[in-house]
């Protein structure tokens, strides 16, 4: 198994057994949209019109509470000091490193956002089109959240500065992803125009959020 | 004495020490004709004198962004060419560039009350303009969260490269989308499309902005090479009385 597999797998082994908090973000995911009817009321109406962009923040924020555990768990124990000194380029292994997160952090999100859905009352075709723009946008959620992991490596406290970094970064694909999902409910304005933005951003996310969260640690961990 | 000479924090602060005075006498100097030129200018025909907020939005929206503008080239300094006041301008930059942007957006709020009939809308300029404020803030917050200034310098450079993008971004947000807020009317193909009885104080008032930014920065770093020097002073105190 080459080394770079070898960290995907550990990195998933770690995350799922207990203590690694993968599904706490599915479970915190569901919390938050069943909050969301006690403080807007239980029209039914409403929540179905209003469910994308709901279903959409709780993912945004789910995935913001797991980017923690991305590098600190390996910083405080110091396998990230014998990560960086190994062979594979430090972009290539933040990147692995992002996947593993995204299996185990977004991926369920996007698998249990139909049945949440259901407290919102979206009918099927707009959990299908809600499915499809976060299973494309979750990845640039999460990319993008490395940049501000590994800024706060190394940082004690560092939970609420990473919000803080993250979230305004994170506004495009927020925007687009909800105005993808809510063209395709309403069938007024095109489907494709926000969807094939959103794919770009991921795809730039993809890039630039390992280049410059590889930059961050190397900085960072001198 | 070359340009590379002010590298150096001390040959640096005499320069500051010097310059700050002309500075901030040429900044009074350019305000008061500047304000002369805006007496001297017409109202609008359907605005009647509001318009005159223009004078203020513009040249601030436009510092905001070159202060962000200013923290680029800075991180660049910091983490390609190991300047050692790269990161000194760019702690300056921060907190001023953030103050610029917030004026841009509380005179537009106020001019888009009487004008637009709302104090806000989430129009692509005015959202991006709102989102390069929020990162003004990020940047502040992590100056203040890591203790030593050369280490949170780079984690800042980073974060300051990542977020220039936004840049772009607010320049072209007027085009790129269907926006309240007016189109290009200065910096245009074709060039400006304002009358000279208005676009000229609106230069005077820009450059009158870009004078007090630069006197506010240089004081600024001024200030910060002295804090460190003060915290050097500290630690070496403390680990002698150990």
């Amino acid at each position: 198994m080459t080394p770079l597999a070898a960290l995907l797998v550990r990195d998933m082994r770690l995350a799922v057994r207990v203590g690694g908090g993968a599904l706490m973000g599915v479970l915190f995911f569901l919390v938050v949209v069943s909050l969301t009817p006690f403080a807007i009321g239980p029209d039914l109406v409403l929540l179905k019109r209003i469910g994308p962009a709901i279903l959409w923040l709780a993912a945004l924020l789910a995935s913001l509470l797991a980017l923690d555990r991305l590098f600190a768990g390996d910083h405080d124990d110091g396998s990230l000091d014998l990560i960086l000194t190994g062979h594979a380029p430090l972009e290539l292994v933040v990147a692995v490193k992002g996947l593993a997160h995204w299996l185990t952090t977004g991926l369920p999100l996007v698998i249990c956002a139909p049945l949440i859905g259901l407290l919102l009352n979206l009918d099927l075709p707009a959990e299908a089109v809600l499915m499809l723009t976060l299973l494309v946008g979750t990845p640039a959620l999460t990319f993008i959240g490395l940049i501000g992991a590994a800024i706060a490596v190394t940082l004690r406290r560092g939970g609420l500065l990473l919000a803080v970094i993250v979230l305004p970064l994170t506004v495009p694909v927020l925007i687009f992803g909800v105005a993808a999902a809510n063209a395709a409910i309403a069938g007024l304005s095109p489907f494709g125009t926000p969807f094939t933005i959103l794919c770009a951003l991921t795809l730039a996310s993809l890039v630039v959020g390992p280049f410059a969260a590889a930059a961050a640690l190397r900085q960072e961990m001198e | 004495m070359a340009l590379i000479d002010l590298a150096n924090p001390t040959r640096f602060l005499k320069f500051a020490n010097s310059a700050i005075p002309w500075l901030a006498g040429l900044t009074v100097l350019a305000f008061g004709f500047g304000i002369t030129q805006i007496m001297g200018a017409p109202d609008d025909y359907q605005q009647g004198a509001t318009v005159k907020i223009m004078y203020l939005h513009v040249p601030s929206a436009w510092l905001g962004m070159l202060g962000w503008g200013l923290m680029t080239v800075a991180a660049l300094g910091t983490l390609v060419w190991r300047h050692p006041l790269a990161d000194v301008a760019a702690k300056a930059a921060a907190p001023i560039g953030a103050a610029f942007t917030l004026l841009c957006l509380v005179t537009g709020s106020l001019w888009g009350r009487p004008e637009w009939g709302t104090y806000w809308v989430w129009d692509a300029r005015l959202t991006s303009e709102l989102v390069l404020f929020l990162l003004y803030l990020a940047v502040i917050a992590l100056w203040g969260t890591v203790e030593d200034p050369s280490r949170a310098a780079r984690a800042v450079a980073v974060l300051t490269l990542v977020g220039a993008i936004d840049l772009p971004i607010i320049k072209f947000s007027v085009e790129w989308w269907n926006t309240l807020h007016q189109g290009a009317s200065v910096f245009r193909p074709g060039g400006s499309t304002i009358y000279p009885t208005i676009l000229i104080p609106l230069l005077v008032m820009a450059a009158a902005f870009t004078l007090l930014f630069a006197t506010l920065v240089v004081a600024a770093m001024r200030n910060e090479i002295l804090r460190r020097r003060v915290r050097t002073l500290q630690l070496m105190q403390a680990s002698s009385a150990s």
